[in-house]
């Protein structure tokens, strides 16, 4: 945890001494691996983007940024190494990228005081700034995630689901499990009948559940899957005739890998997104011309564009705006690694600031507070054209119902707290 | 009928089918090791790296492309051309004879007469190998494969039972035909065993290898042979699930499925492979219809163990297996 | 000329029984401990800790416990993912249940409702043998990890179903939860460890060990001169169950902290630690150190060549790791079949006589 402060003039513009300073963050991708296939456009977003503010503006108020990737394969041992040998070199904040992977991380960051910013995955009940200090998960999770998407199917059958039957079809993990509590609570208060039907990993076969949805004959399906699940889902899907504009998959089951295997068949499926997609952002055109024309690119310079590129630029964007934030409140450049916490509870993304850096509209206006590391918990619903090969948005963000999520997040993040003896803070 | 039972015996049917699917994976494991005593634990990662290579094939792919390009600095990916399936089967094939050719020369011609599990162990190292050696050779991205095999809802008996039950059945076209296929190649695997020369070789190395040598059989012919063919077994296995989910690293976990149906078949018997595979996906799929529901679901895992786990109870050397004579 | 048999006479049976007679060997033992555990505490950090010695600590118990099951007694499991489950879970327990007892007690305990579970899933060997029971092992695994997902009660109720180690201490000094310092952990997993294998190769060099080996060798046969095939085999199951439970509380609670049943315990780990013992070498105690070390070591250090010495892509590092491991898997079992093990026992044999060759 040793940082080299530069000496008083704490102007970041540095030119005199060779820049011993620079922003480190570390990249925990997964290449490889069961999840590669979604872990590899994923890994190449954030990267990219930390290039082009190196070519481009030189770093981040003039100190370069330094990007470890570390490769984990998606697994919880590497990524406690991949933690322990990065973290010397004074990480700024870490996505795990992973929901497994998180938990481990939650209390080794805590202590170590570094940030940990699992956007849109990972522990829920972190969004409760006064018990988790070091842990973020703005702009949403997945109890909003659930909620937006009943929220959503709200407004398309004009505000009743009184009678309605949705079928949540899980990954069955840890991960897969995490809208179950919030979907029962839903589906009490919105009187639909929820069915929980889970998938093993890898979930390669799922003819049995597919089989049972063609007889109960839902009027929703939902699915919360990651990896093969996902592409197997929609062409069983397809196979028994399920209506396709009936079937949402939450973020991670909503990108073009999940989609193309299956073909036109796929046309109409809905996915939940927390950011915008497509490459007609602005930015795109300096990313082109500053990182993949210079031969720069992460990969292979193929998936720029897709959905999972598009969020890990949002993910960089975000990291970008709380250096920028960090830097404006501590006055130097060379931020430590409790500046990058202050900056991350600073945060206020506005739309002008998203224009401002090439990525107009591309998320909601949020701002994050001490008490509220969860950001708005906002949630659009997009549609897979299959023959455009582009996902649409369909909706705008959806709020979803915090007055009955609230409760539950500080119910369970009461019980951490009590687990590990943990005091509110910002009080 | 009440529901119930029609549903009943449309899970009953659909598990039929899917128990095919598992046997097609089950042979590959049942030729190698009746002819070698060998458990070849790198079967599922043949059915990836075969499924890879074919798609790799049909659509023009450079190998080690991103290895090139990261050495040499490159930006090479396609060679441009488009190859029908069924030259890219047969390409494929070449490759996996050449593979089980230097899988004979390099590790198992070394290894003649140890015990099983250190040839265990070999296969678990290729299986590594094999899977590192995939991924940099094609990449690791998610890959569409399209032989021309007919996907979805079989309309024709989704009509006739819905006239006779007034509920349509869902039967998988891919199913049918992975279910035709996996039928000629079980009676030509038989037919080849039976009545040419080297299978009538190939089953005297499974009796005995000594004699088999002394009578004049060649052993690494026969081997070679064998791996081969385990080879083509496994291309089609993975054509067949590389159709339904798209070729990439989960396709080499269909390995972990045949393990009950090679448990309860024998591991030394084709028919027994079928109809293990066949009592397998019955049974799994039915349980998971009846008690699944009550027990919370996502019982298909281990219930298929615990089935063959039954079976074994009452016959340890599985139902068509050879029966293990002990000698003290 | 120093490892030398001649001139060193046992006075007494206990000096001519004891696991080390050669002098050079009990003094190279004992070197061995002082340095891990006088030398190595002072000097280490959290990398070296976390990413390399925890893991080989822990996996060695493992190993151990394996290899006393497979090794010894030939009963071929692949069921270790869901007996390290069965430990975890079990310490999570016991952990929260009772938040005032040492976490000692706890890990001990764990292992003790592992050997029972063990003694359920090893019934099977009683009817089943050679990879038809290595299979029958995987419907323990697969079962194990499914009933840990499934029932609630196992992770408290939580939402997620992860399960989180709260801190406790030994002596004052706080050796789980994420404020515990690399050389508490480090000292603690080493102290079970040192135990463990203490234990385990006094089992093996006593008559119950000898039990487990005549099983292995020729299972009728030793039924017919005495040896009861029911018990020599249940207490193989319990014994490796046993360690294999601490493995697995250790390895929840101080090494991650936190575990997904599913992705932590699966099919994988069992791979993992069989792989060990076959490459250390069955029917060894050193020999699963020694493979623990290889399968622990080995990724880590092709990592940190590959990436941060050549400065390869992590992903084209990645594979080449898979293909090296493989190959070096392979080459190792054509050069020597059975194991680390056996190169060290060849080795010493060899060094005895120096500087004469026979």
């Amino acid at each position: 945890m040793k940082f080299k402060l530069l000496a008083a003039a704490a102007s970041s513009i540095a030119m005199a001494t060779p820049v011993l300073a620079d922003l480190v963050l570390p990249w925990m991708s997964y290449r490889t691996g069961p999840y590669a296939v979604a872990g590899i456009p994923l890994a190449d977003g954030y990267a990219d983007y930390l290039t082009l503010l190196n070519e481009r503006d030189g770093g981040i108020g003039g100190v370069p940024v330094r990007l470890l990737e570390c490769e984990t394969g998606y697994n919880t041992e590497k990524g406690v190494e991949c933690y322990e040998s990065t973290k010397a070199e004074g990480s700024l904040v870490y996505h795990p990228l992973s929901t497994g992977i998180t938990y481990q991380l939650i209390p080794k960051v805590t202590a170590d005081g570094i940030a940990l910013h699992s956007m849109g995955y990972g522990r829920t009940s972190a969004a409760n700034g006064k018990i988790f200090s070091n842990i973020f998960n703005y702009p949403a999770n997945y109890w909003t995630a659930a909620s937006a998407g009943v929220n959503y199917l709200l407004n398309e059958n004009s505000g009743s689901l009184d009678g309605k039957h949705i079928a949540l079809l899980y990954h069955n993990s840890a991960y897969g499990k995490e809208p179950i509590r919030t979907l029962e609570e839903l589906s009490k208060k919105h009187k639909f009948e929820l069915t929980l039907i889970p998938v093993d990993h890898p979930g390669q076969e799922q003819k049995s559940q597919w089989l049972q949805i063609r007889r109960e004959r839902p009027d929703y399906v939902i699915m919360w899957g990651f990896g093969v699940m996902n592409q197997v889902a929609i062409q069983e899907a397809a196979n028994v005739r399920f209506p396709m504009e009936n079937f949402i998959g939450n973020w991670w089951a909503g990108a073009e890998h999940d989609v193309i295997p299956a073909g036109d068949v796929a046309d109409g499926y809905k996915s939940l997104v927390m950011n915008d997609t497509g490459s007609d952002f602005d930015i795109y055109a300096d990313i082109q011309k500053y990182v993949v024309d210079a031969g720069k690119a992460a990969g292979a310079g193929d998936n720029l564009g897709t959905v999972m590129y598009n969020r890990s630029l949002y993910m960089a964007f975000l990291t970008h705006m709380a250096i920028v934030k960090a830097q404006e409140i501590t006055g130097t450049a060379d931020i430590s690694q409790a500046d990058m916490i202050k900056g991350m509870e600073a945060l206020d993304i506005t739309d002008a600031l998203m224009a401002e850096h090439g990525l107009a509209n591309v998320g909601p206006a949020f701002s994050v507070s001490c008490e509220n590391h969860g950001g708005p918990g906002l949630g659009a619903v997009s549609q897979w054209d299959a023959s455009a090969g582009k996902w649409k948005l369909i909706s705008g963000y959806l709020e979803a119902d915090m007055g009955l999520i609230n409760p539950l997040i500080q119910a369970d993040s009461q019980a951490f707290a009590k687990e590990n003896n943990i005091s509110e803070r910002c009080n | 009928m009440p529901e119930q039972v029609i549903f009943g015996m449309e899970v009953f049917l659909n598990g039929l089918m899917a128990g095919v699917l598992y046997a097609l994976v089950a042979l590959g494991f049942v030729l190698i090791y009746k002819a070698s005593g060998i458990f070849n634990y790198a079967q599922g990662v043949m059915a990836l790296f075969s499924a890879m290579t074919l798609v790799g094939m049909m659509n023009g792919q450079v190998p080690f492309s991103h290895l090139i390009n990261a050495v040499f600095g490159t930006d090479i990916h396609h060679f441009g051309w488009h190859l029908p399936a069924l030259i890219g089967i047969l390409l494929t094939m070449a490759i996996m004879v050449l593979l089980a050719w230097l899988v004979q020369k390099i590790i198992f011609k070394h290894l003649v007469n140890q015990e099983p599990i250190i040839l265990f162990m070999a296969t678990i190292g290729l299986a590594y190998f094999m899977e590192g050696f995939g991924d940099l050779m094609w990449g690791g991205e998610i890959k569409k494969l399209d032989v021309g095999i007919p996907q979805g809802i079989n309309l024709w008996i989704d009509e006739a039972t819905y006239n006779i039950f007034d509920y349509g059945f869902f039967i998988d076209n891919l199913d049918i035909f992975a279910t035709i296929v996996a039928a000629i190649l079980v009676l030509a695997l038989v037919a080849f065993s039976q009545y040419t020369k080297q299978g009538r070789a190939m089953r005297a190395v499974a009796d005995d290898h000594q004699a088999a040598l002394s009578v004049g059989v060649s052993l690494n012919f026969i081997w070679v042979m064998v791996w081969s063919l385990a080879g083509f077994v496994a291309l089609v296995a993975g054509i067949m699930w590389g159709t339904k989910s798209g070729v990439q690293f989960s396709l080499s976990l269909i390995a972990l499925k045949a393990l009950p149906v090679l448990m309860l078949g024998g591991f030394t018997s084709i028919p027994g492979a079928i109809v293990g595979g066949l009592i397998i996906g019955v049974g799994e799929k039915m349980f998971e219809f009846l008690v699944g529901p009550l027990i919370g679901g996502a019982t298909e895992n281990w219930f298929a163990y615990v089935l063959a786990l039954l079976f074994l109870v009452f016959r340890p050397q599985g139902l068509f297996g050879e029966k293990i004579i002990e000698r003290v | 000329m120093l490892y030398r048999e001649a001139g060193d006479f046992k006075t007494t049976y206990k000096e001519d029984n004891q696991t080390f007679p050669i002098k050079f060997d009990r003094y190279r033992y004992y070197f061995v401990l002082i340095v891990a555990f006088l030398i190595i505490p002072f000097w280490i950090n959290d990398y070296w800790v976390n990413a390399i010695f925890l893991p080989f600590l822990i996996y060695s118990i493992a190993a151990i416990g394996l290899n006393i099951l497979v090794g010894y007694c030939g009963q071929v499991s692949l069921g270790t993912g869901g007996f390290m489950a069965v430990g975890a879970y079990a310490v999570y327990k016991l952990m929260t249940a009772f938040p005032d007892v040492s976490i000692m007690i706890h890990v001990v305990l764990a292992g003790a409702i592992t050997a029972c579970v063990g003694v359920l899933f090893g019934l099977p060997s009683l009817r089943i043998k050679g990879f038809y029971l290595a299979v029958a092992t995987l419907a323990a695994q697969f079962f194990l990890v499914w009933i840990f997902n499934r029932v609630p009660w196992f992770y408290n109720y939580s939402a997620s179903g992860q399960i989180n180690a709260p801190e406790r201490t030994f002596f004052g000094v706080p050796v789980t939860g994420a404020n515990a310092d690399s050389w508490a952990t480090y000292l603690f997993c080493l102290i079970i460890l040192t135990v463990c294998g203490i234990v385990a190769r006094n089992l093996t060099r006593g008559s119950i060990g000898r039990k487990w080996m005549a099983i292995r060798d020729m299972d009728i046969a030793a039924e017919i001169i005495g040896v009861n095939p029911l018990s020599a085999k249940l207490s193989a199951f319990a014994v490796s169950s046993f360690f294999i439970g601490i493995s697995g509380a250790l390895f929840f609670g101080v090494y991650l902290g936190a575990v997904e049943v599913g992705e932590a315990f699966g099919i994988n780990k069992s791979f993992l630690v069989l792989f060990m013992i076959i490459i250390g070498g069955l029917g060894s105690i050193f020999g699963s150190f020694a493979g623990a070390a290889f399968l622990v070591l080995l990724p880590v250090l092709l990592k940190n060549l590959f990436v941060a010495g050549l400065g390869w892509q992590p992903d084209l590092a990645t594979h080449l790791e898979f293909m090296i491991v493989g190959g070096l898997i392979i080459l190792f079992l054509v050069v020597e079949p059975h194991g680390i093990a056996q190169l060290w026992r060849l080795a010493k044999e060899k060094l005895r006589l120096w500087p004469f060759p026979y």
